[in-house]
């Protein structure tokens, strides 16, 4: 590898490794092109820590010593050995026109759409997504230009028992100004078509979707879009979830064997405030779906993270399917890979990292966390076991490219 | 009887503590129960459900100002169960209420429902019951008397120590002078004696009360009696006093003529504070927790805020710790210890408790429990009658000292999945117990007590019943292999490896469990097991009386899928495997259950062939734990992910309130 002419001393010997919840141990420190090695020298236990580069997050070097802090949620550090994946296969676990094509029950009211083929229309979705039968592609192209970053309303799920709808977007673009825009009223028309009315479900409280207005996002208003009800569910996001994030994981370095001061820093994170609101969010979301029998529109502000967040997880509620570890895998494939979940920029660091990213974010996180939470609800119900979700959590950090990849081609 | 105004309300509503639901149904008042049956009106699919609830357990009684709906009567019970009725008349409430009021506070021992209670048993059966635990047996089991302890008889007559047992073991060089001596400088009387033998390193448990020192008192005899105690191991040169309470509680003492061991008297020991909190503390600390869980709308913030401010969890975590510092001195260097409190009945028989069932595999059997409870609890000399309140006695005795003790046992049970024999409904059932005053176990508040009594002659041992239905306390995971490999249990104490018991305190409100339970599932499949092999047999000797010899005999009914099978399809069955990860059903299983994880975690997870060196990868976590549980594959799987979900205390919570 060509990092490894940066190397100017491969081997390190009497180096002590301090980890928290370990005692220390003392061994022989290597460097290689893409690994940082680290072997007990002590004949009883040889245990040897591998560390990716890539995972290194932060570096610091303190007077009497010199502590690497690694990535604390990097884990699984074998070198990938991908041979025995063809790739090819492995790609393809789940598209929009292959699930258009598994849901024969759609075939009548909604249609496989090509308008994105070059990724024109919207940059952040899939070539093909599933719309209204009724709406042709010029309408689409024009509703694309009301939603921040053209992400028009588009189908992400169908209840099969009454043929209920879940749709996902981004904010719509009315600004200060409350402008409208013909063709999105269709499209959402066309979606609620044959039913009395739809629920929106807006990630932010009313006042953030007000304020929104100011910078040229807003909301459905209810005279525009007469049939359709918005209930608002803060959700948090962006920065303050990344904070939340870093409080929890100190939280969890705390070595005070405090009583107190574990359970004051786990609630100061606020994580699993968030985590309970995304669950119970999600939780209405199926409700609206499955008890009331109401379409429901999903949207934030862009509809690249909370959106998808809900929509994923109120999929598993609803959705045996979705609960086996196939279903699962097409699950995420599909809503955030193929959804344009930002993950190079939400997954750069970690929590220890010094580069407080604006873009930074854990939302993947925070949906691996939910789903942990339903497991431990329903501990017969998933299909896979959380060694999948810790899995997922690392490779995340680790490669966001591999999941990342397949969107830009 | 002559309490009971109106034994029967019609018409009453029960409200359900987290919803808004309720179900009307039938009040039904006896001499020792309050009987709510659900009018099975509404659908004859569901058979009324029938709530009973034992006087002794209902803690208070409250009537609420008067509604439009009716009269709002709300019974809290001892074992967290709260119940919301409301009647339609005022009269019928007021009469309930004041016939409750009357029924829960029974004045004399005699009014207890043990004394009434009759399960169809003759005198023999009963008999039989009691003698199932034998103390003299469990000392001799540790190995006791030996050439350094003996028997004393000192206490026969209970004349030295009132709230002591009569047969007392003490080391043999401490002479009846000394002893007599020792407990006249001890609070309460209660000197310092044999409570566990550790006999790999011929280290002892002792546990007494404080020394009445005062200021600079000293007592040559109490001295003496500790260097015997000293002398009688020859592994280490001083004995370690735990005094359990924290420094400034003992200060305090001193003015009242109490204290604790001054070390320059003491010329072999080493003094040390583990820093336990009182009963007063804890009485509210329950209080405190109590209140925040029964909170109808709670917010993840406020119920981690009042879990924190309760400081429930903080002073299990202390008791835990304790033990843990208690095990380590006996088992690491081997040194005896004697443990104590203010009067030694409370934290000394939490930690003396707590801190043998680490080191010995037998009191964590359900036999073992029982005997370990008799021992340090019963016998003893912790005033069940009073912490327990099973007469109207002082409030201010009263103290879930007990309820911490199965809840630290809980979690213990929660990091060590695979030592206990029992499952947490044998605790709960217990817990239940204590407070129910239906059998003479629990029943007074030492044994001097208890033979006044006549316990024996007039009422029946739950022990006896709990052994009838010991089918239904065993713990699956358990596995008899991993507490021989692991006598001793080293738990971590990081604080969030102690989690929220819901199935304590919140075990009656139904809404808030998992709608799943791994338990059940579990104790099913191993039952189908049991059903299968017992139709192979059959089979096969049929197969044997029609003169033909089976083919196969060795092979598990259903061999689990192959290597290849597995690896070919990425689409996993589902796993149920997984869920006991770390955990195999029994010892036999093991091997193969440890062949499944093995292949599926290479399928999963693309993992390396499993090495025999230990490989701690980037950082801790999943994969390092795994990889320890290709070899051992027991416990360290479970105690080793607690480290990696911290949120573990209040997620539960959190999402067991969450209704999707």
């Amino acid at each position: 590898m060509e990092f490894a002419e940066h190397i100017k001393t491969a081997n390190v010997e009497d180096v002590v490794l301090r980890q928290p919840l370990h005692p220390p141990s003392r061994g022989t420190l290597c460097i290689t092109g893409h690994h940082l090695l680290f072997s007990d020298r002590e004949e009883s236990s040889s245990r040897q820590v591998l560390l990716l580069l890539r995972n290194i997050d932060a570096i610091e070097k303190s007077v009497e010593n010199l502590l690497g802090y690694p990535g604390f949620f990097s884990n699984a550090g074998h070198s990938e050995r991908p041979t025995d994946l063809s790739l090819e296969d492995q790609w393809d676990l789940s598209s929009p026109e292959k699930h258009y094509s598994q849901m024969k029950e759609l075939h009548e009211r909604w249609r496989l759409s090509s308008v994105n083929r070059d990724y024109l229309v919207c940059a952040s979705y899939p070539p093909a997504v599933i719309v209204p039968h009724s709406i042709d592609d010029d309408t689409l192209k024009k509703a694309a230009k009301f939603r921040q970053g053209g992400r028009f309303p588009i189908l992400c799920y169908y209840h099969r028992k009454n043929g209920m709808v879940i749709v996902r977007s981004s904010q719509p673009l009315t600004g200060a100004n409350r402008k409208r825009c013909k063709e999105d009223e269709l499209l959402l028309q066309a979606v609620i078509d044959g039913s009395d009315k739809g629920y929106i479900i807006d990630t932010r409280s009313s006042q953030q979707a007000q304020q929104a207005r100011m910078t040229g996002g807003g909301f459905e208003s209810k005279s525009c879009y007469s049939r359709w009800k918005r209930l608002h569910r803060q959700m948090e996001r962006g920065k303050s979830l990344q904070e939340s994030l870093i409080k929890l994981v100190e939280a969890c370095g705390d070595e005070s064997h405090n009583m107190d001061r574990w359970l004051s820093k786990l609630e100061n994170s606020k994580w699993l405030s968030h985590v309970q609101t995304a669950l119970s969010t999600a939780g209405l979301l199926a409700e609206c779906v499955e008890r009331d029998g109401h379409s429901v529109l999903v949207h934030g502000s862009e509809g690249t993270d909370c959106s998808l967040l809900i929509s994923t997880l109120a999929q598993l509620i609803m959705d045996p399917h979705c609960r086996t570890m196939e279903g699962f895998l097409a699950l995420l494939e599909r809503e955030w890979v193929q959804a344009g979940h930002p993950f190079q920029h939400r997954c750069a660091h970690s929590a220890y990292s010094h580069a407080r990213l604006q873009q930074e974010s854990p939302v993947f996180l925070l949906l691996l966390d939910c789903v942990w939470q339903l497991w431990r609800q329903f501990p017969l119900a998933l299909g896979f076991s959380e060694a999948l979700l810790l899995r997922l959590a690392s490779q995340t950090r680790r490669r966001p490219n591999t999941l990342k990849r397949f969107r830009r081609k | 009887m002559e309490h009971i105004r109106t034994p029967k309300v019609e018409q009453v509503r029960l409200l359900d503590r987290f919803s808004n639901k309720s179900t009307n149904g039938t009040l039904y008042l006896t001499a020792t129960h309050l009987i709510f049956v659900e009018s099975s009106s509404n659908s004859s699919a569901s058979a009324g459900q029938e709530i009973w609830i034992l006087h002794h357990h209902i803690a208070s009684v409250e009537k609420l100002s008067l509604t439009t709906t009716g009269c709002p009567l709300v019974i809290q019970c001892r074992n967290f169960r709260v119940v919301h009725f409301v009647l339609q008349r005022e009269r019928d409430c007021h009469d309930i209420y004041s016939s409750l009021l009357r029924l829960l506070r029974p004045v004399c021992y005699e009014e207890l429902y043990a004394f009434s209670y009759n399960p169809k048993q003759n005198d023999q059966q009963r008999e039989e019951g009691w003698q199932l635990i034998d103390l003299g047996a469990e000392f001799e089991r540790m190995g006791v008397p030996c050439d350094q302890w003996q028997l004393t008889d000192v206490n026969r007559d209970y004349k030295v120590c009132e709230t002591y047992p009569r047969d007392l073991y003490v080391p043999i060089t401490a002479s009846k002078p000394i002893i007599v001596g020792s407990s006249k400088f001890r609070s309460k009387g209660r000197f310092p004696v044999l409570t566990y033998f550790y006999q790999e390193k011929k280290a002892a448990v002792c546990r007494c009360s404080q020394p009445l020192s005062g200021f600079s008192a000293r007592c040559l005899e109490d001295e003496s009696m500790l260097q015997a105690i000293s002398k009688a191991n020859h592994n280490s040169r001083f004995v370690y006093v735990m005094d359990t309470r924290p420094k400034l509680n003992a200060l305090a003492n001193r003015a009242a003529g109490k204290g604790y061991e001054n070390e320059d008297n003491y010329s072999n020991i080493r003094f040390q504070f583990v820093g336990i909190e009182n009963i007063h503390v804890m009485r509210s600390s329950l209080q405190k927790l109590l209140e925040v869980i029964g909170s109808k709308s709670l917010s993840m913030s406020d119920y981690l805020v009042g879990l924190e401010s309760s400081g429930w969890l903080r002073h299990i975590k202390a008791v835990v710790d304790a033990a843990v510092v208690l095990t380590k001195a006996v088992t690491v260097e081997g040194a005896s210890v004697l443990v104590h409190c203010s009067d030694g009945w409370d934290r000394t028989a939490q930690v003396c408790a707590l801190g043998t069932l680490l080191m010995d595999p037998y009191y964590r059997t359900i036999k073992g429990f029982m005997v370990l409870i008799e021992k340090d609890w019963i016998s003893f000399g912790h005033k069940f009658a009073d912490r327990c309140d099973q007469l109207d006695g002082d409030p201010k005795e009263v103290s879930p000292i007990f309820t911490q003790f199965l809840e630290c046992v809980w979690q213990l049970s929660e990091q060590f999945p695979q030592a206990f024999e029992f499952s947490e409904w044998f605790l709960l059932q217990i817990h239940e117990h204590v407070h129910s005053c239906q059998y003479g176990n629990f029943l007074g508040n030492n044994q001097r007590q208890r033979e006044d009594l006549q316990l024996r002659e007039r009422t029946h041992s739950l022990w006896a019943f709990l052994m009838s239905e010991k089918q239904n306390y065993l713990n699956p995971f358990y596995s008899p292999a991993y507490s021989e490999e692991h006598p001793v249990l080293e738990p971590s104490t990081l604080p969030y490896n102690f989690k929220f018991w819901r199935n304590m305190y919140h075990q009656f409100d139904r809404s808030m469990h998992p709608r799943q339970s791994i338990l059940k599932a579990i104790l099913t499949l191993k039952e189908n097991s049991r059903k299968a092999e017992s139709t192979l047999q059959a089979l096969e000797a049929r197969l044997q009386q029609l003169g033909v010899t089976p083919v196969v005999t060795s092979d598990p009914p259903a061999p689990p899928p192959t290597r290849d099978q597995l690896s070919s399809s990425n689409a996993l069955p589902l796993r149920p495997d997984s869920l006991i990860l770390g955990a195999p059903i029994s010892h036999k299983e093991v091997q193969r259950h440890g062949e499944e994880d093995d292949e599926q975690e290479e399928v999963g997870e693309e993992a390396t062939e499993s090495t025999d060196t230990e490989r701690t990868v980037e950082g801790s976590s999943g994969t390092e734990s795994r990889k320890q549980s290709y070899g051992e594959l027991e416990g360290t799987y479970n105690s080793d992910l607690a480290k990696e979900e911290p949120g573990v205390v209040s997620l539960e919570f959190g999402v067991a309130r969450m209704t999707c």
